[in-house]
């Protein structure tokens, strides 16, 4: 039997080697310096299957330092199984501390939302991307899609948007609704739901995205315009939740999810957002997002 | 509360991995022994080593018994333990003419210099299930040895060489196409850097050695059945062991062992180059580790296929071919498919049913028809 000392003794802070980190750190700093440019970058193998947060680990792995608590999401929920294997994870190879609590934390990673509480200048957001390449729909090939972004050439992404609503009379991109970031490069911002889209635009935090089986990454640097793509005369608008509430709280101003009961007919929604939920209930303060759209909703509320 | 099912995920994890692991122990056998699995699935363990890209019987066969035989599974856990060590030499270029032959053989020619040698193969042999297999003893295995070493003629062992390449044969008459002088010679390392399109030859190589076995065959078959540019035949098909050599820092070339390689040279059909008009053979490369003939072949295939520039083809598309073939990406994008979907899913059903809404007609008709459904339904 061969002995390797690598395999006995512990992993790397942080698993992945020094070199390999620096890599995707300076990989980032460029994918910050261009706001919504996809930047290829190494993407190791990870002990957890591709498509299955590698990218989004790769990143947190990146920038975790010790003094960091953690956050890991899955759908809205903590405790969902997959945010439980990543976190803990994370938590063996860096002995960070861990919350579910969403202003404690001062990394999160998630999968497909943003929190409901707004995040600050001291909060970073890493998502897990599917598919980073908002054209990949109608084109593809990656050397053409690298072209297209290169030469701001957006003409058949507009055609589909339009196409979608001669067929069926809106815009029917459900969750990953494509972005013009800084006016200059759209970009997926990874299949978050429509809800999420417009917390993006303006934030204080970093938003991160890493896509690790396509191997690419990109950011939303802090206070950077990210439009959702509409027309003059078919408006971008989020999910509608304005005929139900959340069978705990009776709140309705946030995303939704829907559980059929047993019967197979009943319905009843809570608030997807787990931390958020839990807070809503125990009645401690929370610090919602603010934005046109959920500003309308309150308003309408009143 | 529903959502009590939901937060139970850590305590899930733990029960489903003890479960799995009951599973794989359950009937209470033997352990199978590592050197057992390394010597009597050998074809397995070269299957991880080529797809998990890693050189190491031992950890393969470990892997292999861990993942309770799935063998891309097993070249999953290879992948990620390769990843943890650190590359820090660069071999070089494996000399495949000095290979020691285990096999070899071509389709082109009837009789080559050094003869076809057959070497270890069920080719030839009926695949009829052996129930003798069944109770396999010691005593068995022993017997079959000792009669199989008996007819080696030790002193004719000494006298094997190495063997020139038939497509030498072909090179020295001018009948080969030379290499297309425009072609990207760069050498990238698919390992450290994410490819970009269109990438050279030395990334379809990496990528394809890498591939999975079944990606390249379904891809490689697509062309010769009627998606590509047909049916090559196999110059030559060698499988044997070949020394690695690497360059210390003084530059003098350190010996650090022997791999198994299987490698083909695929004969495509006639071709011309753009800049003269003579016509070539040209030629489609396949290298693998460990002896994998399907996957040899295939990649010449592809390899070739790629290189023609006729894109129109799936199998002869460069992005298209390295894209899918990557059997440890894509067996994870499948598998996610199992993670919880609810809040993407919940914004597209939020379209759906506002689209279905500005239809009123259709919705009451519908629904009436959903009602009646229900109703029989709790019959």
């Amino acid at each position: 039997m061969i002995e390797n000392i690598k395999f006995n003794s512990s992993y790397n802070f942080a698993f992945i080697d020094e070199t390999t980190k620096k890599e995707i750190r300076r990989k980032l700093l460029k994918a910050i310096c261009i706001p919504g440019y996809q930047v290829p970058y190494s993407s190791p193998e990870m002990p957890i299957a591709r498509g299955w947060g590698t990218g989004g680990l790769h990143l947190t792995l990146a920038l975790i330092g010790k003094t960091d608590t953690l956050k890991m999401i899955d759908q809205g929920s903590d405790a969902s199984v997959n945010a439980c294997n990543l976190r803990d994870f994370v938590q063996l190879t860096t002995n960070c501390k861990t919350t579910y609590d969403t202003n404690e934390a001062t990394l999160i990673q998630t999968r497909h939302r943003i929190t409901e509480e707004k995040l600050t200048d001291k909060q970073i957001m890493v998502f897990q991307v599917p598919q980073p390449e908002p054209l990949r729909r109608v084109e593809r090939y990656e050397y053409k899609t690298r072209q297209m972004h290169a030469e701001s050439d957006y003409a058949k992404m507009w055609l589909t948007l339009y196409e979608a609503f001669v067929k069926w009379g809106d815009v029917m991109h459900g969750a990953g609704y494509p972005v013009m970031v800084n006016g200059r490069y759209i970009m997926s911002p990874s299949p978050i739901p429509r809800w999420d889209v417009p917390n993006l635009n303006m934030a204080d935090c970093i938003y991160l995205f890493g896509a690790g089986r396509e191997k690419r990454l990109y950011a939303v640097p802090p206070h950077t315009r990210v439009e959702p793509l509409e027309f003059e005369d078919v408006k971008f608008h989020i999910e509608n939740f304005k005929d139900v509430k959340c069978e705990s709280t009776g709140y309705n101003i946030a995303y939704m999810d829907e559980m059929y009961q047993d019967d197979g007919i009943t319905k009843k929604f809570y608030i997807n957002d787990s931390n958020f939920l839990d807070k809503m209930i125990e009645k401690i303060a929370v610090n919602q997002h603010s934005n046109k759209y959920i500003n309308q909703l309150k308003k309408n509320e009143q | 509360m529903a959502y009590v099912s939901v937060k139970g995920g850590a305590d899930a994890i733990a029960q489903a991995k003890e479960l799995v692991e009951y599973y794989r122990l359950k009937d209470k056998t033997k352990p199978i022994e590592i050197e057992q699995i390394k010597s009597q699935f050998r074809l397995a363990i070269d299957k991880i080593m080529g797809e998990g890209s890693l050189y190491a019987p031992e950890y393969a066969a470990i892997a292999f018994k861990q993942m309770e035989g799935d063998v891309l599974e097993s070249a999953f856990v290879l992948r990620a333990f390769r990843a943890t060590l650190q590359r820090k030499y660069y071999s070089d270029i494996l000399d495949t003419r000095n290979m020691f032959v285990k096999r070899k053989i071509s389709s082109s020619f009837r009789e080559i210099p050094g003869g076809q040698v057959l070497g270890p193969t069920r080719d030839y042999s009926q695949r009829l299930i052996d129930s003798t297999k069944y109770n396999e003893s010691e005593q068995e295995i022993e017997n079959f040895l000792s009669s199989f070493e008996g007819k080696i003629e030790k002193e004719k062992m000494q006298e094997i060489t190495s063997f020139n390449k038939v497509i030498d044969l072909l090179k020295a008459e001018g009948l080969l196409m030379p290499a297309e002088s425009n072609y990207d010679k760069t050498v990238k390392d698919v390992t450290l850097e994410a490819v970009k399109y269109p990438a050279p030859r030395s990334v379809t190589l990496q990528m394809l050695a890498r591939g999975e076995t079944g990606g390249l065959m379904t891809l490689a078959y697509s062309s010769m059945r009627g998606f590509g540019d047909g049916h090559g035949t196999i110059g030559e098909l060698r499988y044997g062991s070949v020394k690695v050599l690497v360059s210390d820092t003084q530059g003098r070339k350190r010996y650090i062992g022997n791999v198994n390689l299987t490698e083909c040279e695929m004969i495509t059909k006639i071709n011309t180059t753009k800049e003269a008009k003579i016509p070539y053979f040209a030629i489609g490369y396949g290298l693998v580790l460990g002896q994998n003939e399907t996957k040899a072949i295939c990649m010449s295939i592809l390899e070739r296929g790629i290189r023609s520039g006729k894109s129109e083809n799936p199998a002869n598309n460069q992005e298209f071919v390295l894209y899918h073939t990557e059997g440890v990406e894509a067996m994870g994008f499948t598998n996610h498919l199992k993670l919880p979907h609810y809040v993407t899913f919940q914004s597209g059903l939020n379209n759906l049913r506002e689209s279905v809404k500005r239809n009123t007609n259709i919705q009451d008709e519908k629904m009436k028809v959903y009602k009646e459904m229900a109703k029989q339904f709790q019959k």
